[in-house]
């Protein structure tokens, strides 16, 4: 039986009739064409799939799409308006190459983003043990850690960390 | 992967839920977190037929303390746990345990009533749970009823709630001075099961004299175990090398670990014996506080 339910989807309010079993994830990129959001293991391991739920994050590859009925959704669209300005966390992997292919990268920014609304001023280890439910296969996370270090900084109004690469 | 087609309700009362549950037996399920569950049944490992999301339920998420008694609701999330002054202040266990339960977005989500009510040895509150002395209340038709926490587990993902029943608060008495607690776990990654776990609750005099002692194992049992030999060797006992040597030695013959890809038996009997003698002077190091 078809459930009727309400969204809110970076602001915007929609009316869907879902099946129980559709999942979050399948409800964004599918139903909604909100295709940032990507699905990188189906298993609940890798955070691809990370959206905030009512400002906090969760991966919604594990979460049903009639669980989110009331509730408020921010994906990676959401958080820039068109040609407008990016958010710190955003300039901040753009600035410190924080991406490569870029699949982790929606679910790194949404996962940051909750990290940061917690505590403005965290540490290397702290910003480590964050995104700890986040896989990415390309950077070896350190350029990650650069990227969240410079938008707490940013947000901090405080002076911004080199964004020069390292050599060692 | 897609579960197979079921059907939704998330009541607004408890008496509606309770109501449901007998209603549509056995093929219902209650929803909390649904990190264990919602997994399941993508794999189709679990196919019920209905889902009673209870998170609509107000009421089952606070944190409070009453007389001697700590009271956790069901729906309390490991996220809620981690953020607790009052559960801080009491357990500095909790601190340990929740930053090893799976990741940061799981523990948004996952809650403390599905995590015991899974009934799942690999789960790392039950380990916890039973360090702490705690009384599970179910409430069903009939009403609440009290299920001290060695009743609780009772097989293979099975413990002592009938259908029809919800697990709707922990309850756990507030330690005495001179308590301190500790948990940890050896995982191979973030997000990973406990390869073994321990949980160790003690009380101490002055003297460094034991008065009371909780032990629990995780994931080296098939059923979340006390280490009740382990906590009678402490009792009453001053706390020396030899009698932490003792109750280590006793929790590791005691555990019965299965072989596995986190390790053989011989070296899962091995790392409980050591984790429990770690947990007994970090819990012993805060009782001195
Ligand atoms: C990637 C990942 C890693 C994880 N790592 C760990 C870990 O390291 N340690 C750990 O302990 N756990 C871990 N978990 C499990 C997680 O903590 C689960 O969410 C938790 O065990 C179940 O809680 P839930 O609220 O999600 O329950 P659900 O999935 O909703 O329910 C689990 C079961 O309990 C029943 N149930 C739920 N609530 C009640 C209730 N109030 N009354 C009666 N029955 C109820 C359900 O019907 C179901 O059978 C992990 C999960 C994931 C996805
Ligand atoms: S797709 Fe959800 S965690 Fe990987
Ligand atoms: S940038 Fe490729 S997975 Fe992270």
């Amino acid at each position: 039986m078809l459930k009727k339910i309400t969204v809110t989807v970076n602001e915007t309010p929609h009316h869907l009739e879902v099946e129980p079993r559709l999942l979050l994830v399948h409800m964004i990129r599918e139903l909604l064409n909100l295709t940032g959001t990507h699905i990188g293991c189906d298993t609940t391991s890798c955070g691809a799939c990370t959206i905030l739920l009512n400002g906090k994050s969760v991966k919604s590859c594990t979460i049903l799409a009639v669980q989110a009925n009331g509730k408020s959704i921010t994906t990676i669209e959401g958080l820039a308006p068109e040609g407008g300005p990016l958010t710190p966390l955003q300039e901040g992997f753009k600035e410190n190459h924080g991406l490569h292919c870029g699949f982790c990268t929606p679910g790194m920014i949404l996962r940051a983003t909750e990290l940061l609304a917690r505590n403005n001023n965290p540490t290397e280890e702290e910003i480590r043990w964050g995104i700890s439910g986040n896989l990415c296969r390309c950077t070896g996370y350190n350029n990650i850690v650069k990227a969240i270090l410079y938008a707490s900084a940013k947000m901090r109004g405080e002076a911004l960390p080199s964004t020069e690469p390292e050599f060692v | 992967m897609i579960a197979q087609s079921f059907q939704y309700e998330s009541p607004g009362t408890l008496a509606e839920a309770i109501s449901m549950l007998n209603k549509y037996g056995e093929e219902a399920k209650i929803l909390s977190g649904g990190h264990s569950l919602i997994p399941m049944m993508k794999l189709r490992l679990a196919t019920p037929e209905w889902l009673i999301d209870i998170n609509g339920i107000p009421g089952l998420s606070d944190i409070k303390k009453e007389g001697d008694v700590i009271k956790i609701g069901a729906l309390t999330t490991e996220a809620d746990i981690e953020h607790s002054d009052l559960l801080k202040k009491h357990f500095p266990l909790f601190a340990d345990v929740t930053k090893l339960i799976a990741d940061p977005q799981v523990r948004n989500v996952a809650t403390i009533g599905g995590n015991l009510a899974h009934g799942d040895a690999a789960n790392d509150h039950p380990a916890v749970m039973l360090a702490l002395h705690a009384t599970i209340i179910a409430t069903g038709s009939g009403g609440k009823r009290s299920i001290p926490i060695d009743e609780f587990f009772q097989g293979f993902y099975m413990t002592a709630l009938q259908h029809g029943e919800i697990l709707t608060e922990i309850q756990i008495p507030v330690p005495s001075a001179g308590t301190g607690s500790a948990y940890h776990k050896l995982e191979r990654k973030v997000g990973d099961y406990a390869t073994a776990g321990v949980a160790v609750q003690l009380t101490l005099d002055g003297n460094d004299v034991c008065n009371s002692a909780g032990i629990g194992l995780t994931n080296v049992n098939p059923i979340p175990l006390r280490a009740s030999r382990s906590e009678q060797a402490l009792t009453g006992k001053r706390l020396t090398d030899e009698t932490i040597e003792e109750a280590a030695r006793y929790a590791s013959e005691d555990c019965s670990p299965s072989s596995d890809l986190r390790g053989s038996e011989e070296y899962k009997r091995h790392l409980v014996a050591v984790l429990v003698k770690r947990m007994i002077r970090k819990a012993a190091e805060r009782a001195r506080k």
